[in-house]
């Protein structure tokens, strides 16, 4: 068996075992760890997979996020129509946003992510009767599931666990679909696709949209997890934070990103006990990241491991 | 009236204040191998350019066996039969020779939107890709990325990968560019022996290449076709000499 797979096994064991011996704190922090995965990996299928470096994919995380919150706060609790809301409002945005966006390339790209995600921080922020602002909307319970409460740290880490195991495996048959290769092609050369008779618009759509539905069920969880959801949740530096987890963890590979996202959790929150200074710290890494390992960690394991494939080829 | 295999009318493309292309008219038959020569700037990419979709024209019509596809993108232009190939190699660098042809070989088929399987629930794919592979002699290559080929195997897939979607109508950008002699005559023959209702339109510095391959050959210049005919009057135009070869070419 290769080594890189049986390090995949030992973690899919350690995820699912660690209730046993895990404190309800550090098991806390593997469900974020799990939630901010599943964020990454939807990114990773817009920079890593198709080539777009968005600066604004916390639009989606955060609709999720704040729609779940206010349905439940203000309209109803039930869990399954505010859970298919806050997957639906992302979805939406996401059909719409990108309409704009896909024309732009590049850094063209990043600004123009990152203005429609200002637009929705700024809403967020402003309009303190309806989303409570600055305060944001504190308060949101965890829901009933059959009967099981999810109020408590290990029925909704196994939660966690179930959505982010299924979106994994979709996300892995959407890379290795004919479409998912396409996208490498566009990554690869968008003009090369054009004339072998692909249309890059409409993949480049098709993949903006599916990252943003899987933000946003990323975002979903998060509401669920951290029972609060304010302004810094559709702020640029989750956005940068998920590209830097892309980055780190290895683009176009899917594992890596998710390997990213564990490790600046992780890192987030041992640092934030010594130092306040921790986007200075993200900095610090990016550069470190770019300069002496451009393929990510995973590319430093799979090198170090030997048997693994290259990234999305 | 079945049209012509490729046809451009009055073309003109102006960038900014400069025009490149002034007026270009072509009619290439179905199954005719046209070679466009005409020195460095006289617009020959920008006229494949424009003819594949990559640039919009200033003014004129494009058609392809009759139909109009001025309007179209360049991907519905490709699925009408019109493949091309790139002066300066433009392949997926990092995927290896198989991924390259399977993208190819995928984009005339009906899987290619595709998002609940993967590729290899589609194994005709995987077998027109090894055919192809096999016919042009890239097998023992499949797995390698392309960015650590050859220039000359580079080149090769880059003609592998227009050929892949069969088309009807094929252009060729400076096919045999970095290649060496030997290289040159091995890339020939494989485009003698393309099929023979293949339009073909050949750009090419190689003069003895696009002389041999050619049944007729248009010279451009200054965005302008200055001249026409069988490669033997066009080698034996004065003005053809004049203003692509330089006066003194001895063998004029």
């Amino acid at each position: 068996m290769r080594p890189a797979r049986l390090v995949g096994i030992f973690a899919a064991l350690f995820i699912l075992a660690a209730p046993a011996f895990l404190s309800t704190y550090y098991l806390g922090l593997l469900t974020k760890m799990l939630i901010f995965a599943l964020f990454a990996m939807s990114l990773d299928l817009l920079l890593g997979y198709t080539g777009l470096p968005s600066l604004g994919h916390v639009a989606y995380f955060g609709t999720g996020a704040y729609t779940v919150g206010l349905l439940s706060l203000r309209v109803v609790k039930t869990f399954w129509i505010n859970a298919l809301a806050g997957l639906a409002a992302p979805t939406l945005v996401a059909l719409g946003f990108n309409l704009l966006t896909i024309r732009a390339r590049g850094s063209y790209f990043l600004m123009i992510t990152l203005a429609l995600a200002q637009v929705l921080w700024g809403i967020a922020f402003g309009w303190r009767s309806f989303t409570g602002g600055d305060d944001g909307l504190p308060g949101i319970a965890r829901p009933m599931l059959g009967g099981w409460s999810m109020a408590g740290e290990v029925p909704f880490h196994y939660f966690a666990v179930v959505v982010f195991g299924v979106c994994l495996w979709l996300l892995s048959v959407v890379v290795r679909s004919p479409l998912g290769r396409a996208l490498v092609g566009i990554r690869e050369s968008e003009t090369r696709m054009r004339v072998l008779g692909y249309n890059v618009w409409a993949y480049q759509y098709v993949a903006s949209i599916l990252a943003g539905f899987f933000a946003g069920v990323a975002g979903v969880l998060f509401v669920y997890y951290n029972g609060y959801v304010g302004p810094a949740y559709l702020s640029v530096v989750v956005s940068g934070q998920a590209l830097l987890m892309v980055i780190l963890g290895g683009a176009g590979t899917l594992v890596g990103p998710a390997l990213g996202a564990a490790i600046i959790v992780l890192l987030e929150n041992f640092l934030s006990a010594y130092t306040e200074r921790w986007l200075t710290t993200l900095g610090i890494i990016y550069v470190v990241v770019t300069l002496y390992a451009p393929r990510g960690v995973l590319g430093i394991l799979r090198d170090r491991l030997g048997g693994g494939r290259r990234a999305a080829t | 009236m079945i049209g012509a295999g490729v046809e451009v009318e009055r073309l003109v493309k102006n960038f900014g204040g400069l025009r490149a292309l002034d007026g270009v008219t072509l009619r290439v038959e179905p199954g005719e191998r046209r070679a466009i020569i005409g020195p460095n700037g006289a617009g020959k990419t920008t006229l494949f350019n424009i003819i594949t979709g990559l640039l919009p024209p200033t003014e004129g019509r494009i058609l392809l066996e009759g139909r109009d596809i001025t309007g179209l993108p360049p991907h519905r232009r490709a699925q009408l039969g019109l493949g091309r190939t790139f002066q300066i190699t433009n392949l997926f660098p990092k995927l290896s020779v198989r991924d390259n042809v399977l993208l190819a070989v995928q984009a005339a088929d009906p899987a290619r939107f595709t998002l609940h399987r993967p590729v290899e629930a589609y194994p005709h794919l995987f077998r027109e890709a090894e055919a192809l592979m096999e016919r042009w002699g890239l097998r023992d290559r499949a797995a390698a990325p392309v960015r650590f080929l050859s220039h000359g195997e580079q080149r090769q897939v880059e003609l592998l990968l227009a050929l892949a979607v069969r088309p009807k109508a094929l252009l060729l950008d400076e096919p045999a560019a970095g290649l060496s002699p030997a290289e040159t005559a091995a890339l020939a023959e494989i485009i003698r022996g393309l099929p023979r209702q293949t339009t073909i339109l050949l750009i090419e510095h190689d003069m003895d290449v696009a002389f041999a391959l050619a049944d007729r050959v248009s010279v451009l210049h200054y965005g302008g076709v200055v001249a026409e005919g069988t490669p033997d009057a066009v080698r034996r135009d004065p003005q053809v000499g004049a203003i692509y070869l330089g006066t003194a070419a001895p063998h004029f």
